[in-house]
């Protein structure tokens, strides 16, 4: 892969609430090994997909593993951009503060003109 | 063109599994290269040959198999979702194997097009 | 870019989220459960014809009969798998689940 035109533009959309089904751990799972292979990563929150950022998240009492820090652990891996819908954390009444990593919070629009330039777009 | 498939949900709960296939039927017919199919999250329940579905429906495991072995289809399970699921190479379809994913992402890489099917 | 939906209108949000996300131009394919969403005189009607101004808006047709939907919103445009794919070969894909 050392050519240029070898790295494509891949977007993770996490859409799913954490917990309650396996798609945003299986999806952050999939982000994690994806981004030891030096492609152009972005990771965007969409809808309920923002509550796996929530912070104050303990998951010992329904006996699942809590995955919510391990996003933090996406800066170590070189992915660092990290996009939330703002209409989607307003909606719910968060704001930044509320979620464990630093993200771009970004409108609608922005967003989607940023999926049109994608090769790539998997949601979870 | 080449194309790649993430499939994300188990065969017969859902309409994944069916419209996946319909989708790379056609795509086959118009002379385009299925390259792989990936199984991820319980899609990996679309790698066992266990199933046993009544005569009159259609035999969600059989189409895998087929896709593989007459039109060179990968057809692909992640391993960190198989593990989960008690997905292995004893209860592999013919055709199917197990892979990580790194392989997707190669896929990914590799294909002019990557489609999602799931719930 | 094709943007697939493949959940019913009714019991998700998915159409109206992908909506928001909508560039000029970029087609929307209503597959499985999302193709209810395309049947004429439904509660989703006038957001699909508010699409269609910027966007040209299909349905999957072998989803649309299956399910009993013999008519659709004015405007929305049926295709077989050969379609899908006919959009798949001048669009990247963005399935949204």
């Amino acid at each position: 892969m050392s050519e240029d035109t070898d790295i494509r533009k891949i977007m993770h959309v996490m859409r799913r609430a954490p917990h309650g089904s396996i798609y945003s751990y299986e999806g952050l799972e999939m982000i994690l090994i994806m981004a030891a292979y030096e492609q152009d990563l972005s990771v965007v929150f969409i809808g309920d997909g923002v509550y796996a950022l929530k912070k104050d998240q303990d998951t010992t009492g329904i006996g699942i593993k809590g995955f919510s820090k391990t996003f933090m652990a996406l800066d170590g891996y070189d992915v660092e951009k990290l996009f939330v819908d703002r209409a989607s954390l307003e909606e719910r009444g968060l704001t930044e503060d509320d979620l464990v990593v630093d993200v771009e919070v970004m409108e609608a629009s922005e967003i989607g003109r940023l999926m049109t330039e994608q090769d790539v777009v998997i949601h979870h | 063109m080449n194309i790649g498939i993430l499939l994300k949900e188990g065969p017969y709960n859902h309409q994944a599994a069916d419209t996946a296939y319909k989708f790379a039927e056609a795509a086959i017919a118009k002379g385009h290269k299925v390259d792989a199919i990936f199984l991820y999250n319980d899609g990996v329940n679309n790698a066992t040959r266990l199933g046993d579905p009544p005569q009159d429906d259609r035999n969600i495991a059989a189409r895998w198999t087929m896709l593989a072995e007459k039109h060179g289809v990968e057809v692909l399970a992640c391993i960190a979702a198989s593990k989960r699921r008690g997905i292995n190479d004893d209860v592999m379809i013919d055709g199917g194997e197990i892979t990580g994913l790194g392989t997707l992402t190669d896929i990914a890489i590799r294909n002019d097009r990557l489609l999602t099917f799931g719930d | 870019m094709l943007h697939t939906i493949n959940k019913s209108p009714f019991e998700s949000s998915t159409f109206e989220t992908c909506v928001r996300f909508l560039q000029p131009g970029d087609p929307v394919l209503f597959i499985e459960d999302g193709v209810y969403a395309a049947q004429a005189g439904n509660r989703f009607s006038s957001l699909i014809e508010t699409v269609m101004k910027n966007n040209p808006v299909f349905a999957l047709k072998p989803d649309l009969d299956a399910r009993g939907i013999t008519r659709v919103t004015e405007g929305v445009g049926s295709v077989d798998y050969e379609g899908f794919v006919g959009l798949v070969e001048e669009h990247q894909v963005n399935s949204w689940l």
